[in-house]
Formats: structure tokens, sequence, C-alpha cells
């Protein structure tokens, strides 16, 4: 039986999902009997190089080479899975939906609490920096996302149990305290 | 100010149950309720200052701001839009030089948006400084802002008599006019009022003429259709120190305005009614809660019960009767759909938001003040004093088998005649269609945006309790009308505006539904989406009133009737779409930084 | 014994007294009704309609409705509760319910009642509304984007005068609980806290300490909401 294809990615995130996925610790080496990873930030490779079974979304989308980087996951992953909250419902960074876009560069870059080395009062505009979205979107309200899984970040044990459900197709009995949003 | 403030709250003796006559009071000498006002409010009637704007700020005619000097209220419903409303509201803004919502920089005018005001077949209508202006037009409005420049009162400028019948009348001066199309038993001049009350009442127990108004089989006109002798037999039984006969005349459900008829034309049919159901479920105590928009009428209706306690039709030993003490207040509403609603009402006469109850326990136990209390609908009580008059055969043989008496309908829309239809219960959508003069109809919208929106199939159907049932609003749509684009959105947004908010479902799921149907109108939509509609309409049903529960009809109704319609929309190549637009995402932050994105096409 | 009142939930006998809310009866007797905006003691009014339960084919709200002998009561249906869990999602997708930065995750009713009707994801799009922060009161922080209207706060922390210290602002889609400005300077510590307790979600925070207790031992961490009371 060839191993199943596992791809991740981390967009409008911190990557603490991709800790949690580390921490499955000894698992680890169970996991690498079952898959192979092609595109993702543990392996770095940039591009997919096959079709993908499984990929894995840290992140809603802030900006559009979030969007771009979702369309091309969905385009080559079979089943796609929405990992924690920012991929589920924005997360911290959709704190800032509802407020208009030139208040929230305004407030990061020139008039923030923080801010006090940009004495030229610069607002980074390089070309190939991706536009801001007007809104932090869910995964979801993007591309069609097949799978959730919760939390902030989601617990070892679920993304776990629920990758192994997943590739041997075995039913899933998950503990209540596995499932939390925080 | 400070004085008549402390004035105003004293002759309603420190009572918070009236506060909202205060309020109204308030607005009257002051234009708006402003920061004093509301301490002293908190320090008299031992309510927070929060609890004060927490009423303040239900009602669509209070304000804790103060206004301009001419406030025009130009309503939204879907037959103001359908007469040019948007033509009005450009002139008026042009002419005011103010933006809809606001008030004009020289503090003259302030443009504001109002639910339907009930003056649908007179449309586009809108309430200035309190006088109600029908059939306006562009032309219409640069004369009267130029007249309102030159210094002329809002009440010279109204088309005096106008509006024919009692609307000449000096207490009421308007210019609405009554478009009586149809008279039925109603609404025929063959009534001598207060006939019932001198000869029938000192000869009858309650119990005989709760009996004859059961055997009439006479429901409730308002839509809901409860048996009204039946709810006067619970309400004579409740126990309690007072008991309350209510007339709800808070004819708020969009396209509906016969309440407004009869109460220029019937008053007294009503008043009498009141006062034969005060007789029969043995109350003292009769209250008609008005509308905010029929504010015209109040001064009229007011000089009318002053008349009537000079003749002893009220007040002590009315007719001569021991012990018959009964009086009618009339409880002016301060604009919000879901007054209508019975309980809400009811909080509303207590001086609170008009937020409904739930029951058990029903206003017959538990109503205003926790009095046993029967509410009536207008058009109910006016019936009564006829039945009486002429007996309960003579009302059963009138209408169908299901349904006995009249209906006064309420037309507007694409039609030739709109305006009131007294009709038998029992005939059909297409008798009205011919009656009102409708052509190339391609839906009609029954019983108001609660109601459903039907179209040609069902225009053999019968109005009837069991059938058809209405509280009497139809609107029709011709055929170059875009039912879902224009009808269906203005009914939804009319939900949104009116919730009163308290239940979960109700105060939240109109506008998830009204996005998705933004989605499929944006071309967005797949077939899906229309499921979905239907589903997610469900959870309305546990929904505390009426409002709620019915929340979702204009889309439910139309999707079961014009399916067509939204199928026309949907994508038919895909089977799921999010609805997200990358360059209408970007379009904010393309304009703040003046670029566009680069895309890597990955 | 003419006080006792017997009916039936589910098809389960509830032995109550006269008097008791459907509610009160099915918690006194071991079986769990979500509830969110009802709490003990106080008058309520069925505005979550969690509590939601058919008597007769029609919906009703079991804080609300009387104990009454005889009562067929349905409540943990497939139908009932597929409303339960649309009105759970309701609520989270028309606020700003940001679990993982909110002091009350781990002892939120709202949160937990997610958990227990198993809400991965809310069937509806969120509508990220822009919500106030009121944090002007010396004691309390109010957050409109956590506020699920329940109405608690309004019914339970009053002045001894009997004036409440919340009331409702607005109607419909953009209705807000807000506090009193004057009467909320003069608040008591303990009345502060109450009132940070009784609030089901994080919607009134007490100042100045925070995040107390620790990942593992909160209210919710172990246990669904209402198993002290399903039997």
């Amino acid at each position: 039986m060839s191993k199943k294809v596992i791809a991740t990615t981390s967009l409008a995130g911190c990557f603490g999902c991709h800790m949690s996925i580390l921490d499955i610790d000894e698992r680890i080496i169970d996991l690498v009997e079952l898959v192979e990873f092609n595109k993702s930030p543990i392996n770095d490779i940039k591009k997919f190089t096959k079709k993908v079974d499984v990929g894995i979304i840290e992140g809603g989308c802030c900006n559009s080479e979030n969007v771009e980087v979702l369309k091309y996951f969905r385009e080559n992953c079979s089943i796609l899975i929405s990992l924690g909250e920012c991929a589920i419902m924005g997360g911290l960074p959709a704190l800032r939906n509802g407020i208009p876009i030139e208040e929230c560069l305004n407030e990061a870059y020139l008039n923030g609490p923080t801010v006090k080395l940009n004495t030229a009062k610069i607002i980074p505009n390089d070309p190939e920096l991706p536009m801001i979205l007007n809104k932090v979107y869910p995964c979801h309200e993007v591309v069609k996302v097949d799978y959730y899984l919760p939390g902030c970040p989601p617990r070892a044990d679920l993304i776990w149990d629920a990758l192994v459900a997943l590739l041997t197709g075995t039913e899933m009995d998950l503990p209540y305290e596995v499932i939390k949003f925080d | 100010m400070r004085e008549n403030i402390l004035e105003i709250i004293s002759n309603y003796n420190n009572d918070k149950t009236r506060l909202m006559d205060i309020l109204h009071d308030i607005h009257s000498i002051a234009g708006y309720v402003d920061q004093e006002s509301i301490e002293l409010l908190h320090q008299k009637l031992r309510i927070s200052e929060a609890q004060v704007n927490e009423v303040i700020s239900f009602y669509h005619f209070y304000n804790c701001k103060p206004l301009a000097k001419v406030n025009i209220y130009l309503n939204n419903s879907i037959t103001a839009k359908m007469h040019g409303r948007e033509g009005v509201l450009n002139a008026f803004r042009n002419e005011c030089a103010v933006e809809e919502g606001g008030i004009s920089e020289d503090g003259e005018f302030g443009l504001f948006t109002t639910s339907c005001i009930g003056m649908n077949d007179q449309e586009p209508a809108a309430i200035i400084n309190g006088s109600i202006f029908t059939r306006l037009t562009p032309y219409r409005v640069r004369e009267l802002v130029k007249d309102l420049r030159n210094g002329k009162d809002i009440k010279e400028l109204i088309y005096e008599g106008d509006g024919g019948g009692r609307n000449a009348l000096p207490e009421i001066n308007s210019m609405v006019c009554n478009n009586i199309r149809r008279r039925g038993a109603l609404l025929t001049q063959d009534y001598l009022p207060f006939e019932i009350t001198k000869k029938l009442l000192p000869v009858s127990t309650p119990e005989d003429i709760i009996s004859i108004v059961e055997a009439s089989k006479l429901r409730g006109r308002g839509g809901a259709g409860f048996p009204t002798g039946l709810k006067w037999k619970f309400g004579r039984k409740a126990e309690g120190v007072h008991h309350v006969v209510i007339c709800n005349a808070d004819e708020g459900e969009p396209g509906t305005f016969k309440d407004r008829i009869l109460l220029t034309e019937f008053p007294e049919l009503v008043f009498e009614g009141m006062i034969i159901a005060g007789y029969s479920i043995g109350a003292d105590i009769g209250l008609l809660y008005l509308r905010y928009e029929y504010k015209y009428l109040l001064n009229f209706l007011k000089g009318l019960l002053d008349d009537m306690r000079s003749k002893n039709l009220l007040g002590k030993n009315i007719s001569g009767i021991a012990d018959f003490n009964f009086d009618i207040r009339i409880q002016l509403g301060a604009g919000a759909y879901v007054c209508g609603e019975e309980s809400a009402l009811i909080e509303s006469l207590e001086g609170k938001r008009g937020e409904p109850r739930d029951k058990p326990p029903f206003p017959v136990e538990r109503g205003y003040l926790n009095y046993p209390t029967v509410v009536n609908n207008v058009e109910t009580l006016a019936s009564i004093p006829k039945i009486l008059k002429n007996g309960s055969d003579w009302f059963l043989n009138l209408g169908s088998n299901d349904s006995a008496g009249t209906k006064i309908l309420s037309v507007s829309g694409d039609c030739n005649f709109p305006g009131i239809y007294e009709v038998e219960w029992g005939t059909t959508i297409k008798d009205v269609l011919d009656m009102c003069g409708a052509y190339d109809v391609q839906a009609i919208q029954v019983g108001g945006p609660s109601g459903a929106l039907i179209g040609e199939k069902d225009f053999n159907r019968a109005l009837s309790y069991t059938d058809l049932p209405t509280g009497g609003s139809m609107i029709v749509f011709g055929n170059k009308r875009n039912i879902l684009k224009n009808v269906v959105m203005n009914l939804m947004e009319f939900f949104i505006e009116e919730s009163c908010g308290s239940c979960s479902t109700c105060r939240n799921m109109p506008m998830v539904m009204k996005k998705k149907l933004e989605k499929i109108l944006g071309g967005r939509g797949v077939e899906s989406d229309i499921d979905d509609l239907l589903s997610w309409s469900e959870v309305l049903k546990v929904s505390r009133c009426g409002l709620g529960q019915t929340a979702s009809n204009p889309i439910t109704t139309s999707i079961k009737n014009f399916r067509h319609l939204y199928e026309n929309l949907v994508q038919k190549d895909i089977v799921f779409d999010t609805g997200f637009d990358l360059e209408e995402s970007v379009k904010d932050s393309c304009a703040a930084v003046g670029r566009q994105p680069i895309l890597h096409n990955l | 014994m003419n006080n006792t009142i017997k009916f039936k939930i589910d098809g389960k006998e509830i032995i109550t007294e006269n008097g008791k809310t459907v509610v009160e009866a099915a918690h006194q007797n071991g079986v769990y009704i979500p509830t969110l905006c009802n709490f003990p003691g106080s008058f309520s009014k069925g505005s979550c309609r969690m509590c939601t339960i058919k008597v007769n084919n029609r919906f009703m709200t079991s804080c609300t409705t009387p104990a009454a002998p005889g009562m067929e009561v349905e409540s943990n249906t497939p139908e009932i509760n597929e409303f339960r869990k649309s009105i759970i999602e309701l609520l989270f997708v028309s606020g700003n319910h940001f679990c993982p930065s909110c002091e009350k995750s781990g002892n939120c009713e709202l949160q937990a009642l997610a958990y227990r009707y198993q809400m991965m994801v809310p069937r509806y799009p969120y509508s990220f509304p822009l919500k106030k922060v009121d944090a002007s009161n010396p004691k309390i922080i109010k957050d409109q984007n956590r506020c699920v209207i329940c109405q608690r706060c309004m019914k339970t922390i009053k002045t001894e005068k009997g004036e409440h210290y919340f009331a409702y602002l607005k109607r419909g889609n953009v209705l807000e609980v807000v506090m009193d400005k004057e009467l909320g300077k003069e608040m008591t510590d303990e009345l502060a806290k109450l009132a940070m307790e009784n609030c089901p979600v994080g919607s009134i925070i007490y100042k100045e300490v925070g995040f107390v207790e620790p990942i593992g031992t909160r209210k919710y961490d172990k246990q669904p909401i209402g198993s002290d009371i399903d039997v």
C-alpha cells in the first residue's frame, strides 16, 4: 500500500498549530510510517510535486497571498482540513475585522503605541507585498473545507487521532477533553 | 425647562408605567429628551438612566438628541418604492441639503427613514413635523421646501379637505384619503352610534352578550383569528381587581391601513365595541393603543371620548347600568411594529420597551399591570355593535362556511384603484384583483411581510381562516417588478429593522438569510444555497412571538411559490461556491496604498 | 400531597411541586435541559430560546413554562437538538467570540454548550460586527463583542432601590446591553464580581485580575456542561 501524502501550510497563523503537530511526540515516527509529506514548512517543499491526499491549513486568510496559497492547496489536495481557531474563524488576526484598512495600517506603522523606529513615517508598500484583504476570512469562506479541528492550538492528541482515523478509515472516538476552542 | 419636566412627571404621579406619555410630553415641549430630563426621570421614577435610555432608544420616534426644525420621515415601504420614493428622496436631499438619516448643516431639515406609515394607497408618503403628506412627487417636494424656507408653517401646506370624509374636520385637518372602494356590512352607514349601549346593554347580562358574540363565530381580525367570544369568556372568568379591554390600533403590518379608515370614519363603532367588551368581561379600564403614525387622529379621537363622557357613555354607571364603570384612555405609540403583538403592546402600555412576553400566562389571565386583559383588533371591535344590532344569524350568513362575516382588505401596489375593499370571507384572490383593476399580475403579498407571497396558481384560493387567512393586507406586484431584488429584500429589511432583538433567533437569523439572498442576487449562489435558506429558516419557529416566527416568510414563501426566480439566478455548472471575491476584498487596500496585488499563479 | 405534580419529559416521569417551571423540575429530576439566559432565582424571559421544548406540538421555552400535571414534554429529540445547535452557531457568528483570548474561556457557558452540542464550525458565515468595549467603569469592562444579550446582568444586578445597573440599548440586530454610567461609578466590589460571575460569557469582566485558573482545571475543561445534572 502506498503511503498517503500530506501537505501543510500556515497562512495568517502563528505556527502554533504546526508546533502542536510536532507535539504528538514519538508518535511522529508512526506518522512517518503512515504518510509522506509534500509541500510543507516542515520539509520546506515550496511547490506541490504530486497529488496530495490531505492538506492541513493553519491560519485564516488576511491577504492576497494567503488566498492564492489556499486555492493552490484546494486544487492539489483531495481533503482539506482547517486546523485551529485562525483557520476556522479568523482567530486573533480577525480582531481587526470591521476596522477600515487605512486605520489598520496607520495604527500598525505610524500611530501604534509600540511604533518607535519608523521616524520616516513609512507604510511598507513594496510591489511584492501581498495586499491586505478587507477582513480576515476563515478558510471555509474562501474555499471548500472538508474537516475542522478546533483549538488554539488544537491538542496534539486531537490531531493524531483525527489523522489516524482519516488515513486508516477507522471511526474516530474523541474524548471530551480534546476538543477545545482555546 | 427643569420645572416643566418636573411638572410633566408629576402630572403622571411619578408613575413609571406612564413613561410613554411622559416621554411624548417632553418631546412636545422640547423636541427631544435631553440628559437633564433623563436624570430627572431617573430620580423621580426610581429607574436607572440606562433604563430610561432603554425605552427611548427602542422606539423610532423618541430621540435623546435634538432634531432639526423640520423633520421629514419618509417611509420606505415597498409600495412607496414602487411609486417613486427614490425621486422624492432625492428631491428632499437636494432641496434640503441633507443626507438620508441626517440633519442639514443649518439645522433646518432632518431627513429620516421610517417603516411603513399606513398610507400604501397614496404613496410615497411622509410624516413632516407630525403631519402626513401623501402622493409626494419631486415637484411637490420642491414647492414644500420652498414654502417652508419662506417661513410657512407645515399645517398651512396641507391641502385641506383633500382627503375627503372626516379628514376635512378641523380636529383632523389632513390630506389623507380614505379611498373606500367597496362597502360591506361593516362600512355601510346604517349605524346609529351607541344604540346598543343605550338600549341593549341595560336589558342584557354580560353572559347574554358573550353568547351572541360566540354564536356569531366572530374571530380576531388582526390576523391570528382567535374566536372573540371565547376570549371574552376567558377574560370574564379570570380573577382580578380590575379587568382591562385593549383596542389594538397599532396597525404596523406594511400594506395594512384599514384601521386608519375605521378610526377616521367609524370611531364610534370601535369605541362602542370597547364599551360592549368592557361590559361583557367586567372591565373598568379601556385602552386604545394608537400607532404613532396615526397621531394626526389623536385630538379628534380624544374629543369624541370627551363627548362620550358628557353623555354618560363612559364613566360611572354607563347608560344607567348600576356599577358599570368604564373609561377609555388613548395611548400613543412611538414607532415599533412589534408592539402590534398583543403582549408587546401591553409592555409598551406599561411604559416599557415593546418586547413580547412568553405565554403562558396569556393576557386574558395576566395582562396589563397583571390584570386580566382582553386585547382585540380595531376591526374586531367595530364588528361587535353590528352583530348585536342585527343578530348572530345575520353575521353567520355573511362570509363562507368556516369564516363568518366580512373582511376589510387594504389593497395597494400595481392596481388601478388602491384602497379599502370590504369583502365577504370566501372571496377569491382573483375576484379581488378584478375589483381593484389589477392586470398582468406576477405576485401578491397577502397578509403583509409576515404573510405569504403568492403567485398565479393560488389566485383561485379563497380568503378564509382555513384556506388563505389574512389580516387584510394585499400588495399587488405586476409583471415588470423584480420580486427578489426589490420585494423580498425590502420585506426582509423590514423584519431586521423591526425586531425587538430579544430572541437570539429573530435578532440574528434574518440578517444571516439576507446575506445569503444577497449572494444569490450577486450571481454567486448555487442550488444548495436555496435549500440552505429553507433549512436555516426553521430555527425561527422557536422564536417567542409571531414576528420572529414569520421573519423568514418573505424568503421561504417566495422560494415555495417562485422557486424558478431563484433557480434562474444560481450557477448551473458548479455545486459549491463560497462567494469569495478576491478583487472585491482587496479593493480597500488597493485604494489605500495605490497599487494592485501581484498574483503568482501558483 | 396535592402539591405534587407528575409529568413526563421524553417519556421519563418527572415529579415536582406546584409552581416550578419545566426546566427547574427537569433539573431536579436529573434531566438536563440546556439553558443560557435562565438564571436560578430570577424572573425568566425566555430570550435565548436554548431551553426550547415541544408540548402538544407547540414550541415553548422550558424556563417560562410552568410544570403542569400530565404534561408530555419533548426535549432531547433530534429536531429540538438541531434547533439548539443552530442557536449556538447563530450566537457565535453574530458576535466576535475569540475564545483563545477570552478570560472566560473554559468557564464560558456558550463555549461549553458548543462543546456539548459538538460544534466544530458554525454553518453560518461569520458577520464580524464592529462592537464597542466600554472600559470606562473603574471595576468592570463591558465587552459588546462577547455579549449574547441574555439579560442575566439586567435581571440580577440591581441597587437596593431596585434600579438596574445594566439595560438594553436600541433594538433588533443592533441591540446591546449597556451599563449605567452613573450607577456604575458607585458599584461595590462584591456586586462587580457578581456581575462577572452571573455573565454566562466573557462580556462582563472584573478588572485587574485575570486568567487565574490554569487550563485543565476550569469548569468545563473535563466535563460537559450539564453533567452535574444528567443522571
